[in-house]
């Protein structure tokens, strides 16, 4: 139980050496070794999505992936959309289209549609609500989510 | 500047103040709060959901390094349990659920024990070694079966709701028609993404008990805790952080929140508990199941003359803080929109052994607006007119309003202030493009599709009192902050708020912050709930703004030299109403003047600041429409709701955008409730939804393009602005129109009786048609 190991989570460009023990989440690792806690932990059954980053482009459930799984991967959160004062696309649009009220399931939508619409930049709208109904919100009813997330998408072709 | 340009910002739909922290990950959610030298709490939890506690053994769980404490019932039987907030009824106070199960557990999920760790996952492990031996009892899992006892020859039945006004018996005798249905409403709850969490903290060399992570109520919980350990309010002090979705279940006083702040206070360590998922499904408040059997009395052209209801609300293991508030308000509210000359109930609130219940979003009203508007479409069916009609028909009409009901509900009287009912019908029906609508329908039918639409009605409640107190400081540097009593749980109280301010004084809306949820910055207050806070501090808020505007324009006038009617405040600056230029001063400048030594302070308090208390002892009441449209597939009795609209009058928006906001999400969560979500139990009491792959919330794939029409036709008289609550609207009638056009897409009228309906009832139903 207290065999530790070490390794480094590479966090929106930045290292962090940790150490950690073999079960800890990567979600408890970003947010408690690293201090990053714009990501959220809302279900730890890997449904909610609010825990979700990117490893190495990919969206992944934070909650689901040990810590030791990504030493050494590519980790983006929240925390690295924004270009400094200058918010994300994705960012934005939820702003203008009022995508978020709580904000708590916030930074796992953002994660999740930035890391898909990078892959798949022209997503058909039906996989798009697709990819969508992977993650749970309590508060907006999705509809303000979806419209934020074709109108990033379209400013993403265009940048 | 000319005056001209004066903002107006009531009934836009500006951008939220709330979003920028939230967008870059910089919340402060219980979770991401952390105090240096913290432990860690985590609840043993009873696996039985009925039995008397044999022993609790903590021994082993004290032994594993990094332990600190461990607790059972005989650890803090000083405590008292945690008393009641709403609908206090005395004789239910012997049924208070205490902060660790005493000799008894009722539920899954009862608190028996408690662990403090150095480290989350060794609470967790350590948990795990504390040996409960339970000997288990029989379970009432059935609200309207036998009644059992609680203990010391108590019984289950806890309380009695009667409510009534006329003659329901002789309308009775002298109807033309009885119309009786059996309707039920499943075990739901809010369910916020975040779950819940505390963070108590002791500070010694203060002697000051602060807890964080506090949500909706926090004034009241601090007081209750004070209470309870012997404090005062002084050094007692709760913050509200970020608060991820309140719904009604978030911020009410658990037993959680009481054991981390005695564990900082005895231990004296920060100690810090985060609810995990299955807790929080099995623990945390639990709502809206309840058994309605329903009568009406009706004349040959389907006027109701009497409505006579008996109903069982199951409250689970321990009446909670909201005490009788559920089943009140379904018996208050039941008559709705209509004229129903005469009306009885009584409900029966019954404990079984399940989880216990609170308040969820449009409380009490989701579950008697299904059942009052299942018995619209029976009596419908019964004299042979259309939904629509019979609605129509029994509609209290405008030139009746304001309408007493002879009910009273959380220590107000029902008077219905204002309301145009059969206009927001028709602005509903013109927004579905009814008719049209209707002829889809029929041809759709014709290729042998099931498809129906349902319309259902209700009236709100909103804007309890009786007080909200809001301070408005501007400082030296021209920043406006406005300090309430208000809690936020997401629903965009800062916009709201810095809206009616920057209008009513004249600021910037990008310099006016606010303040809610701590306890420390305000006196008292009430928080949020009961779609209050739009109301209440909105209105303490226009208040304190015209009063700090007149002060502001009076100090400006002085130094000026002119007088106050000569002069307006734009943007944050004084302003001439002539248009006559000159020297110009901002309402930084004035803040300065009144600064103690300033130049105008005189024998007046300095600063430039205003206090405002509104008070009102009515509720305000807005009124909606709901309409639905669903298809079932044949083969596996799936349903769809195709389209949904929502009309609802709240006298008016101060926000559109966040008023949208509130109507959609609601109607997400009744479609939930409508059609996926239940706790569920087996014989023997054992939770079966304790994960999200059971409880089965609606996904960006099962909630429609819901389309809105807010209306204000019926501003409120009760406050100036006109406002009524926006929060539950969405909810309240999703169940009802739901169950409508499902009945309508079968063919079978009267079909749906239970909430929610299963691809596996409408199965069965088909196969019955056959």
């Amino acid at each position: 139980m207290s065999d530790k190991t070490d390794i480094t989570l590479t966090i929106n460009g930045h290292s962090h050496a940790i150490r950690v023990e073999s079960r800890r989440t990567l979600a408890d690792a970003i947010r408690e070794d690293c201090g990053q806690t714009g990501t959220h932990i809302g279900c730890e059954h890997g449904v909610c999505g609010a825990c979700t980053v990117l490893v190495n482009g990919e969206p992944v459930r934070s909650c689901l992936m040990f810590a030791q799984q990504a030493d050494g991967k590519e980790i983006r959160t929240v925390e690295g959309l924004a270009d400094g004062d200058e918010m994300h696309p994705m960012q934005r649009a939820f702003m203008e289209n009022h995508g978020l009220q709580c904000g708590f399931c916030t930074p796992g939508f953002l994660m999740l549609a930035v890391g898909v619409l990078e892959r798949e930049p022209d997503i058909s709208d039906h996989d798009l609500i697709d990819v969508l109904s992977s993650n749970l919100c309590r508060c907006t009813g999705y509809q303000n989510i979806i419209k934020a997330v074709r109108a990033a998408a379209v400013e993403m072709r265009q940048s | 500047m000319s005056a001209g340009a004066k903002a107006t910002l009531v009934g836009k739909s500006v951008l939220r103040k709330e979003d920028g922290p939230l967008l870059r990950g910089q919340g402060k959610f219980a979770a991401d709060i952390n105090f240096p030298n913290q432990l860690h709490m985590r609840v043993v939890r009873s696996t039985y959901a009925h039995g008397n506690i044999v022993s609790v053994d903590l021994a082993s769980a004290l032994a594993i390094p990094g332990v600190v404490a461990a607790w059972s019932f005989a650890d803090v039987a000083d405590i008292p349990p945690i008393d009641f907030r709403l609908t206090r009824l005395e004789q239910l106070a012997a049924y208070r659920q205490t902060i660790l199960a005493k000799d008894k557990v009722r539920y899954v999920g009862d608190p028996v024990a408690v662990v403090f760790a150095e480290d989350p996952y060794l609470a967790e492990d350590a948990a795990e070694h504390v040996k409960v031996e339970i000997e288990e009892l029989p379970v009432i899992l059935q609200a309207d079966g036998e009644i059992g006892e609680f203990r010391n020859g108590l019984p289950t039945e806890t309380a009695l709701i009667k409510k009534g006004y006329g003659d329901v018996d002789g309308a009775f005798a002298n109807a033309h028609a009885v119309v009786s249905l059996s309707l039920s409403i499943g075990r739901h709850s809010g369910v916020p993404m975040e779950t819940r969490g505390a963070i108590g903290r002791y500070i010694a060399e203060t002697d000051m008990l602060e807890m964080y992570g506090a949500a909706k109520v926090p004034h009241w919980n601090r007081d209750q805790l004070a209470k309870m350990f012997g404090r005062t309010a002084a050094n007692t002090n709760l913050f509200e952080g970020h608060v991820g979705g309140g719904f009604g279940i978030r911020g009410e006083m658990y037993p959680e929140d009481v054991l981390v702040c005695l564990a900082a206070l005895r231990l004296g360590r920060p100690v810090k508990w985060i609810e995990d998922r299955r807790e929080h499904l099995i623990a945390a408040n639990h709502s809206r199941q309840q058994t309605h059997h329903i009568r009406a009395a009706i004349d040959r052209d389907g006027n109701i003359l009497a409505i006579d209801n008996e109903f069982f609300h199951d409250q689970g293991g321990y009446m909670r803080t909201h005490a009788a508030t559920v089943p009140d308000l379904a018996a208050a509210m039941l008559p709705g929109p209509y004229r129903i000359p005469a009306y009885r109930v009584l409900g029966h609130i019954r404990l079984t052994n399940k989880t216990p219940g609170g308040t969820y979003r449009a409380p009490g009203r989701y579950e008697s607006t299904f059942v009052r508007e299942r018995l619209l479409d029976a009596v419908a069916a019964k004299v042979g007119i259309s939904g629509v009609e019979v609605r129509r028909r029994n509609l209290i009409a405008t030139s009746e309003m304001p309408v007493t009901r002879a009910l009273e509900t959380l220590g107000t009287d029902i008077v219905l202030d204002s309301g145009d009912y059969p206009k927001l019908l028709d602005k509903a029906l013109n927004g579905i493009g009814w008719d049209d609508l209707q002829t889809q329908i029929t041809s759709r039918r014709k290729t042998g599709e099931l498809v129906g639409s349902g319309v259902a009605m209700f009236v709100e409640k909103s804007g309890l009192g009786p007080f909200d107190d809001v301070r408005i400081n501007v400082g030296t540097d021209g920043l406006v902050e406005v300090v309430t009593g208000a809690a936020s749980v997401g629903q965009g109280v800062e916009t709201v708020i810095a809206q009616i301010c920057a209008e009513k004084l004249g600021a910037s809306y990008d310099n006016v912050s606010v303040i809610h949820g701590q306890t420390n910055r305000i006196a008292r207050g009430l928080g949020a709930f009961a779609s209050r806070v739009s109301v209440m501090t909105g209105e303490a808020t226009r208040q304190a703004a015209l009063k700090l505007r007149d002060k502001a324009l009076a100090a400006a006038a002085e130094l000026m030299q002119l007088t106050a009617d000569q002069l307006d405040i734009v943007d944050g600056e004084i302003v001439r109403l002539d248009g006559g230029t000159g020297p110009s001063m901002t309402l930084a400048e004035i803040a300065k003047a009144l600064e103690p030594g300033g130049n105008l302070v005189g024998d007046s308090e300095p600063g430039l600041f205003a206090e405002a208390s509104f008070e009102s002892k009515h509720m305000t009441y807005p009124y909606g429409v709901h309409v639905a449209v669903v298809s079932l597939a044949r083969d596996t009795g799936g349903i769809s709701v195709e389209r949904y609209l929502v009309a609802y009058d709240i006298g008016k928006a101060i926000n559109p955008m966040l008023v949208d906001g509130q109507i959609v999400g609601g109607v997400a969560q009744g479609i939930g409730g409508a059609l996926y979500e239940e706790f569920t139990y087996d014989d023997r009491g054992e939770p079966l939804a304790v994960t999200f792959a059971d409880y089965l919330m609606p996904t960006a794939r099962e909630v429609p393009d819901v389309e809105v029409i807010i209306s204000e036709d019926a501003p409120s008289p009760l406050n100036p602005m006109g406002l009524k609550g926006a929060g539950e609207g969405g909810t309240n009638a999703v169940g009802a129109s739901i169950a409508a056009a499902i009945d309508d897409a079968l063919g079978q009228p009267g079909a749906i009786t239970q909430l929610p309906v299963t691809p596996q009832r409408i199965k069965g139903l088909l196969n019955a048609k056959v």
